[in-house]
C-alpha cells in the first residue's frame, strides 16, 4: 500500500495540474474547515512518528508547541538530508514538490504557523527552484498567500538553501543557520518549542514526516494509524543502497520482512553477482551496522521487519534502529574496517566542533581506524578506540556524537575479528578483504 | 516581583539551599570549592555562555522530590538548573570521575604543551584541570594539531594552536564591545578563532578577552615573555577612570608594573570588566593608588602565598646552592625568544652551545 508515493509515476506530477487532477490539495480543503486543535488529534491518532530519524511521536511534538499571546510561531521543514545512504527526502522533493507543499500547509495551519520555512541541503542545487515553482503555484491556485480558500488564514513558504553542512540537519543547528547564524546547535533546553526561530515557538518536522500529514487528513487519523504495526504507523520511504540489485526510494509498508526487501524482485531484488550479504546498516549511517545474521533474524531467532521495533529489537547489543531509514547493504567483499574509517572521516568532517568530545574525539576516531585499515595498527587500537567512543558517547551537546560513536561501537562489537585480523595482516589486509567469515552463518548470540 | 522559592539541593552530599532558576554549577560553588565543578568554558558574567567544554558533567542521581528519577545521561552543570530535592554527584560519581578524565584527556590531544613558553603558564585552568582532573600520560600517538599565526593586533597575541573552543572572547566581543571583530571559522577540529581580515581588535574594552580565556590563547602583547606569573606579585589598584571602574589588579616585581589585568575571583573570573587604557597603557606605579596585596584564592602555583613579601627567586637558588650563583651566561643574551616581534613559531629550536659560543665571540 502506497500513501505517499502512489501518484509519483504520473506525468506532470510534479506540476500543480496534473496534481491536483489526480487529488492533490483535498487535504487543505478538508483541514481548514477543521479547528489547528482537531487536525493535532487527528495527528495523534495516526500515531505518525517523526521520519528525521528519531521516531518521536509527531503529534505529541505539536501538542508541545508554546501558544503564548501575541508571539508569532513558526513551522520549519528539515530538508538539510545530508545523513549517509539517506536520499529519500530528495526523492519527494524532486517528484512530488506538491505533497509538501500541502502537508505544509495544512500543518502549518494546525500550528498557527504563518510563515514556514523549508531548509534544505546546499548539495541539493536544483531543488529548490522545483520547490519554488511549486509554492508559485499553490499561490496562484489561492492555497497560499493571503486569506487561503476565504478563511482568513494567511501562509508563505520560504525555500532557506543551507551550505552543505550536515550539522545544519539538527533542529537547533538549522534554526541557528536559519537564522544567518553559524551552524551550532543550541544548548538545550529551551527545546525550540519554546523558544526556536527568532526565539519564537518553534516546531521542526522532517520532509516525509510532512507529508505524512496529507494521507493523515485524508483518511483520517485513525485509519491511517491501523495500517501497519505495533507502533509503527503508516509507511516508510526507504532509500536502499550499497550492493543491491535494484537500489532506489521505495515505500515499504512496516510488515515487510528484512529478508523480503533485500531478496524479493518487488524490493530490491538481492545481491549481485551472486555474492552473500555480509552487513547492513538499516536506518542511515549513525544507526549501528549488524551483520547478516543479526539482521534477518533477531538474536532470538525470530524475522526481523523493517519497522521501529522490530529492528531495534534487541538493543544496541543485537539489534539497530529504523532511523532515517537510509537502507546501506555490504557484501562479502566488503572491509567493514574500511567502511567504518570511511564513516568517521564523515563525522569528524562534519562536527560542528563546539564540545571537545566530539571536536576531538571525532579526529582521533578516524585516525585510529586510518591506521589500522592501512596495516600500521596494533592490537591496543582497538581497545583504545571503543575507549574513545565511550566517552564520546552521550557527553556532548547535540546527538552528532552519539552518531558518530554508535557505528564504530557497532563495527568493533560485532565485527572485533576483522579488525584483529586488520593489526595481525597489516599487508594482506591491504589487498585483501577479511569476507565474510561467520559473519553471514547463522550463530549463538551469548545470553547478555 | 514575587519572591524567588529556594530549592533545596544536594551535591556530593552537601546540601545548600539556592533559589529557583540557579544552576547546579552555581549551587555547587556555594556549596564549596570542593564539590565545584570544574567549568571551563562557563562564565557566570557573560551571557549564554557554557555548555561547550563538558569539563563541568555531573551526575544527576535523583532529579527532585517530585521526580525522583535519575537523569539518564550525564549533565552540564553550567547549563542545568536546579530542582527542589535534587540530588547531584559529582567526585563521588564513578562515572563523572571517567567521563571527565575523558574530557581532560581530549582537550589535551591536540593542545601544544608548550607551557615551559606559554605566558599563561601558572595560572592556566587547562594546566589546572589536567593536574587535578587527568590522567598523567597521553594515548595520543598522532602528530598535534596546528593553526597558521593570525596576528589580532599590536595589543593582543592569537596562539590558536592553544585555544581550548570555550567560546568567551567570542562573547565578551559581542556582550561588552559593541561590535565584534573576531569569530570562530570552519568547523570540527578545524574550528578556529580568527578576525579573518587581518584587522587588529582595538574595540574598548576587547583587552577583556585576554582575561576570560582560559589558556594562553589570547596573551596581552605589552606583557609578553616579559616574566614568569609566580615570579611576580599581585597588588589590588585602582585609579580614577573615565571609562571603567579602574579597579585593577597590579603584577609587579618591585616598583615595576609588568601586567594589569582585572581582578580575578577563586573561580577565576573577573570582578569587573576594565578597559583598554587601564590596561594596555597605565604601566607605572605611579598611575595608580596601590591597595595592598591581592590574595589569590586558586590551587595554582601563583597562588604559593608568595605574594604577601615578595620573595625574589635569586634567594631560593642562593638557598639551594649555598652561595651566590655566578651567572655564565645571560640566556636573554642569546634566545630568540624574547627578542622584539619575534614569531615563536617561526624559531628553529632551542639555543644551542654554539649560539652562545658565537655569541661570546663576538663581544
Ligand atoms: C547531526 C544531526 C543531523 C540531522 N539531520 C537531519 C536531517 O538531515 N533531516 C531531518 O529531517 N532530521 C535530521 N536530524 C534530526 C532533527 O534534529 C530533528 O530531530 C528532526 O528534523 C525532527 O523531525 P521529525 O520529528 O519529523 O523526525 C538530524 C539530527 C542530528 C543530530
Ligand atoms: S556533538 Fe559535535 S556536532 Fe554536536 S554540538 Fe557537539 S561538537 Fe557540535
Ligand atoms: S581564544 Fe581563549 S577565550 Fe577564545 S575560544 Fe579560544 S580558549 Fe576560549
Ligand atoms: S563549563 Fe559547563 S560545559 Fe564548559
Amino acid at each position: 500500500m502506497k500513501l505517499l508515493l502512489e501518484n509519483a509515476h504520473i506525468e506532470g506530477i510534479r506540476y500543480y495540474d496534473a496534481y491536483r487532477k489526480h487529488g492533490g490539495y483535498r487535504s487543505v480543503e478538508k483541514a481548514l474547515k477543521m479547528t489547528p486543535d482537531e487536525i493535532v488529534d487527528e495527528v495523534k491518532k495516526s500515531g505518525l512518528r517523526g521520519r528525521g530519524g528519531a521516531g518521536f511521536p509527531t503529534g505529541l511534538k505539536w501538542s508541545f508547541l508554546a501558544k503564548p499571546e501575541g508571539v508569532p510561531r513558526h513551522l520549519v521543514c528539515n530538508a538539510d538530508e545530508s545523513e549517509p545512504g539517506t536520499f529519500k527526502d530528495r526523492y519527494l522533493m524532486e517528484f512530488l514538490p506538491h505533497l509538501l507543499i500541502e502537508g505544509l500547509i495544512v500543518s502549518s495551519f494546525a500550528l498557527g504557523s504563518n510563515a514556514t520555512y523549508i531548509y534544505i541541503r546546499g548539495e541539493y542545487a536544483w531543488i529548490p527552484d522545483i520547490l519554488e515553482r511549486a509554492i508559485q503555484e499553490a499561490k496562484n491556485n489561492g492555497f497560499l498567500g493571503k486569506n487561503i480558500l476565504g478563511t482568513g488564514f494567511d501562509l508563505e513558504i520560504y525555500v532557506h538553501r543551507g551550505a552543505g553542512a550536515y550539522i545544519c540537519g539538527e533542529e537547533t543547528a538549522l534554526i541557528e543557520s536559519l537564522e544567518g547564524k553559524r551552524g551550532n546547535p543550541r544548548i538545550k533546553p529551551p527545546f525550540p518549542a519554546v523558544q526556536g526561530v527568532w526565539m519564537r515557538p518553534t516546531v521542526v518536522n522532517n520532509v516525509e514526516t510532512l507529508a505524512a500529514i496529507v494521507p493523515i487528513i485524508n483518511m483520517g487519523g485513525e485509519a491511517y494509524g491501523n495500517i501497519g504495526v505495533g507502533k509503527s504507523t503508516g509507511t516508510k520511504l526507504i532509500s536502499a543502497c550499497g550492493n543491491l540489485n535494484k537500489p532506489g526510494v521505495y515505500e515499504i509498508p512496516f510488515d515487510l520482512s528484512v529478508e523480503d526487501f533485500i531478496y524479493s524482485d518487488e524490493w530490491c531484488g538481492g545481491i549481485p553477482n551472486g555474492k552473500r550479504l555480509k552487513a547492513c546498516i538499516p536506518g542511515g549511517s549513525s544507526v549501528p551496522i549488524v551483520p547478516a545474521n543479526l539482521l534477518t533474524k533477531t538474536a532470538k531467532g525470530e524475522t526481523r521487519y523493517m519497522n521501529y521495533e522490530s529492528l531495534s529489537d534487541g538493543g544496541f547489543q543485537t539489534g539497530t534502529m529504523l532511523g532515517s531509514g537510509g537502507f546501506i547493504v555490504l557484501d562479502e567483499d566488503q572491509c567493514v574496517v574500511k567502511h567504518t574509517m570511511t564513516l568517521a572521516h564523515f563525522y569528524m568532517h562534519e562536527s560542528c566542533g563546539q564540545c571537545s568530545p566530539c571536536r576531538e574525539g571525532t579526529g582521533w576516531m578516524w585516525r585510529i581506524l586510518k591506521n589500522i585499515e592501512y596495516g600500521k595498527g596494533k592490537m591496543e587500537d582497538i581497545d583504545l578506540l571503543w575507549d574513545v567512543q565511550r566517552r564520546i558517547e552521550g557527553n556532548t551537546i547535540c546527538p552528532l556524537g552519539d552518531a558518530a560513536a554508535w557505528p564504530v561501537a557497532a563495527a568493533i562489537r560485532h565485527f572485533r575479528d576483522e579488525f584483529e585480523w586488520h593489526v595481525l595482516n597489516p599487508d594482506e589486509a591491504q589487498v585483501r578483504n577479511y569476507g565474510l567469515a561467520h559473519y553471514a552463518d547463522r550463530r549463538e548470540i551469548p545470553a547478555l | 516581583m514575587a519572591e524567588q522559592p529556594l530549592f533545596k539541593v544536594t551535591i556530593d552530599n552537601v546540601t545548600v539551599e539556592v533559589p529557583a532558576g540557579t544552576t547546579i554549577l552555581q549551587a555547587a560553588r556555594q556549596a564549596g570549592s570542593e564539590v565545584a565543578p570544574p567549568a571551563m568554558c562557563y562564565y557566570s558574567k557573560l551571557e549564554g555562555s557554557g555548555g561547550k567544554c563538558r569539563t563541568c558533567l555531573v551526575e544527576v542521581s535523583k532529579g527532585s522530590d517530585k521526580d525522583p528519577r535519575p537523569m539518564p545521561k550525564l549533565v552540564a552543570s553550567c547549563r542545568t538548573t536546579v530542582m527542589d530535592g535534587m540530588e547531584v554527584k559529582n567526585l563521588t560519581s564513578e562515572r563523572v570521575v571517567d567521563a571527565r578524565k575523558g574530557v581532560v584527556e581530549f582537550l589535551l590531544i591536540n593542545h601544544p604543551l608548550d607551557c615551559p613558553i606559554c605566558d599563561q603558564a601558572g595560572e592556566c585552568h587547562l594546566q589546572d584541570l589536567a593536574y587535578n582532573h587527568g590522567n598523567a600520560g597521553t594515548r595520543y600517538e598522532f602528530q598535534r594539531r596546528t593553526f597558521e599565526k593570525h596576528s589580532l593586533g599590536d595589543k593582543i597575541q592569537l596562539h590558536m594552536t592553544r585555544c581550548i573552543l570555550c567560546y568567551r572572547c567570542v562573547m565578551v566581543a559581542d556582550q561588552l564591545t559593541g561590535q565584534r571583530e573576531h569569530g570562530v571559522l570552519d568547523r570540527g577540529e578545524r574550528a578556529e578563532i580568527s578576525d579573518y581580515l587581518e584587522k587588529s581588535l582595538d574595540k574598548e574594552f576587547i583587552g577583556n578577552i585576554i582575561d576570560v580565556c582560559p589558556v594562553g590563547a589570547l596573551t596581552d602583547k605589552t606583557f609578553r615573555f616579559k616574566n614568569r606569573v609566580w615570579f611576580l606579585k599581585p597588588l589590588n589598584a585602582h585609579r580614577d577612570c573615565p571609562t571603567c571602574s579602574g579597579k585593577v589588579t597590579l603584577w609587579n616585581r618591585g616598583d615595576e608594573v609588568f601586567r594589569v589585568t582585572a581582578r580575578k575571583d577563586e573561580w577565576g573570573e573577573v570582578e569587573d570588566w576594565i578597559c583598554n587604557e587601564c590596561r594596555f597603557d597605565k604601566k607605572k606605579t605611579s598611575d595608580w593608588v596601590i591597595e595592598g596585596p591581592r590574595e589569590i584564592n586558586r590551587h595554582s602555583v601563583i597562588s604559593q602565598n608568595k605574594y604577601v613579601g615578595l620573595v625574589k627567586p635569586q634567594e631560593t637558588i642562593d638557598e639551594v646552592i649555598g652561595k651566590e650563583p655566578r651567572l655564565f651566561l645571560d640566556i636573554h643574551d642569546v634566545s630568540q625568544v624574547n627578542e622584539k616581534d619575534r614569531d615563536l613559531s617561526l624559531i628553529e629550536g632551542p639555543a644551542h652551545s654554539t649560539d652562545f659560543k658565537e655569541n661570546e665571540e663576538k663581544k
